[in-house]
C-alpha cells in the first residue's frame, strides 16, 4: 500500500502526464520529498521554504491541510492526497 | 475564441451584479477536451472583498471532484472587477494555472453596461480572445 497523490493538469509535466502517482512517508512533507525522487521538480511547485506555496491547495482525503498541520500533517497508507491549483486573483 | 451560450453569459453578468461591490467568481464546466462551457457554477468568494477573490478551498474540492467524476473540466473561470476594467491584474496572472481554461473578466464599474472579456493566460502571458455568443 502507498499514498495516492492526485496531480492537477498544470503539474503533470512533472509526472509524465500521469493524473495519479504514489508515494510514501509519515508526513505530507516526507511524502513530497519521496515524490521528488521520481518526479523531479514537483516538490518546488508545492513547497516554498518551510511551507506550502500559496498557489496550491493540498487536501488530505477531503480536508485542506492548511486547516490540519500543513506539511507536518501525518499521512498513512491508503490516504489520498489531492493537489489543486488555488483559484484566486483580484483587481490589483 | 470563446464560444458561450447567451444564457451562461447572462448568468455570469447577473452573478457579478448581485455581488457588486464585492468581486464575484465561478466556473463554467464542460466535457473534458470539448472547449464547450455547459454548466454554470457560482462559487463563494472566500475573501468577500471588492478587490480580491479566492475560491473557498473546501467548495473548490467538492466542485473539482464533481467535474472529475463527470469527466468535465473548468472550461471558463470567471471573476468580476468592480471598479476597474475587465482585464487580468498582476495577481490574476500569477494565479492563473489552468492553461486550457478561458479566463473571463466582467467589470461592473458601469452599472448600465457590463464589460465581458475573455483571455487565455499561459505561463504568465495574457492573450485576449473574441467572445462569440450563441443561442
Amino acid at each position: 500500500m502507498a499514498i495516492e497523490v492526485r496531480i492537477p493538469t498544470i503539474l503533470r509535466t512533472y509526472t509524465d502526464g500521469a493524473k495519479q502517482v504514489e508515494g510514501t512517508g509519515s508526513t505530507l512533507g516526507e511524502l513530497f520529498t519521496d515524490l521528488e525522487q521520481r518526479h523531479g521538480g514537483l516538490r518546488d511547485r508545492l513547497v516554498d521554504g518551510g511551507g506550502l506555496r500559496r498557489f496550491v491547495n493540498v487536501y488530505l482525503n477531503d480536508e485542506d491541510v492548511r486547516f490540519l498541520d500543513g506539511l507536518d500533517t501525518p499521512v498513512k497508507d491508503g490516504d489520498t492526497v489531492t493537489v489543486l491549483p488555488a483559484v484566486a486573483g483580484g483587481a490589483r | 475564441m470563446l464560444t458561450i451560450p447567451r444564457a451562461l453569459h447572462d448568468k455570469i453578468v447577473a452573478h457579478a451584479r448581485a455581488d457588486h461591490p464585492d468581486e464575484a467568481c465561478g466556473v463554467l464546466a464542460g466535457p473534458a477536451g470539448s472547449d464547450r462551457p455547459e454548466r454554470f457554477i457560482a462559487m463563494m468568494n472566500a475573501e468577500r472583498s471588492p478587490t480580491f477573490y479566492r475560491f473557498d478551498s473546501a467548495e473548490q474540492f467538492r466542485v473539482w471532484r464533481e467535474m472529475d467524476e463527470a469527466d468535465e473540466e473548468p472550461v471558463v473561470i470567471y471573476h468580476s472587477h468592480t471598479a476597474t476594467e475587465a482585464y487580468p491584474s498582476r495577481t490574476d496572472i500569477s494565479y492563473a494555472s489552468e492553461p486550457q481554461a478561458h479566463y473571463v473578466l466582467v467589470s461592473t464599474r458601469d452599472e448600465n453596461a457590463a464589460e465581458f472579456r475573455s483571455f487565455r493566460i499561459v505561463d504568465g502571458v495574457v492573450t485576449e480572445e473574441p467572445v462569440s455568443m450563441v443561442e
